[in-house]
């Protein structure tokens, strides 16, 4: 049986290059990627978590951040397609104004 | 042999998640990010967590990755635009995420349960049970997001200019109409 602490590693190791990621590109659909990263760490996390307590509600809860995960792509696409439009860049650098 | 498993399982998904950062071209970390994902699946079946294994397969590597590819493609961005990567922040956030793997790591590492009896709990039996009955009014208010997202990514990713399209065709039908009815005159003076 695979301990749970190298579950939590595993996750901890994901969740250190998602982060690495967002500070290191500039590219706004990279760093949209760098967000699931993380958000897919955590999940691992708690799924590691319900499955060693035997609770179904962790599963439940990752259940929830999959629909939030989904919603947030889909709006945060929108807005690089807007702002793609609009400026012509994906750096995130060239828009750092409010403004379309 | 669960180990060797988990430790195979655990090295693929890190080497896929370095190369969602390390690469330039923004379709390749797609690509990586599909195959970690994949492996994340993997390692949710060892924990027994069925469901959750195929939802992530079916909703992250199926839909909101599709997503993720439809929308490079379609930006069409240009080669340049995929040579800006900010390599001169390297030796900053390097450390400051060694730090924060650090505080992780320091925190978890010890971090022990005792053994506890049971049947899995993964099961679509067990989750459908517990959404649809303690947690119905989140899984209700997930719905509401849902739309929510539906109704802002329209707005959002519409075209702004959407309106001078429609006045230069108003414009066409008016002349069309104004022509027809220039022809009827004719045809009646005729």
């Amino acid at each position: 049986m695979v301990p749970l602490s190298w579950y939590l590693i595993l996750s901890a190791i994901l969740f250190t290059i998602g982060a690495v990621g967002v500070f290191l590109k500039r590219n706004v659909i990279t760093i949209f990627m760098c967000i699931e990263l993380m958000l897919n760490a955590v999940n691992l996390t708690l799924v590691a978590f319900s499955s060693f307590y035997k609770q179904v509600y962790g599963q439940l809860f990752v259940f929830i951040v999959m629909t939030v995960a989904a919603a947030e792509a889909g709006v945060g696409l929108a807005l690089v397609i807007s702002v793609f439009r609009n400026r012509e860049t994906l750096d995130v650098d060239k828009s750092n104004i409010l403004k379309l | 042999m669960e180990k060797v498993f988990f430790i195979i399982i655990a090295s693929l998904s890190v080497a896929a998640a370095l190369s969602v950062v390390a690469q330039r071209n923004t379709l390749y970390s797609a690509f990586s990010l599909i195959g970690l994902f994949g492996c994340l699946a993997v390692a949710y079946i060892t924990l027994q967590a069925h469901l959750i294994a195929a939802i992530q397969v079916i909703v992250y590597a199926g839909a909101i990755m599709v997503l993720f590819v439809f929308v490079i493609m379609l930006l069409n961005i240009r080669e340049e635009e995929l040579r800006v990567d900010r390599n001169r922040l390297l030796i900053f956030s390097v450390p400051l995420g060694g730090l924060l793997f650090g505080l992780i790591y320091f925190g978890l590492k010890n971090f022990k349960i005792d053994e506890i009896k049971g049947a899995p709990v993964g099961t679509s039996e067990a989750i459908g049970q517990g959404l649809f009955s303690k947690y119905l009014l989140p899984f209700e208010v997930t719905s509401i997001l849902i739309l929510l997202a539906i109704v802002g990514s329209v707005v959002l990713a519409r075209r702004e200019k959407d309106g001078d399209i429609e006045d230069i065709e108003d414009d066409e039908q008016v002349v069309k109409v104004s022509m027809a009815e220039k022809s009827k005159v004719e045809e009646t003076k005729e």
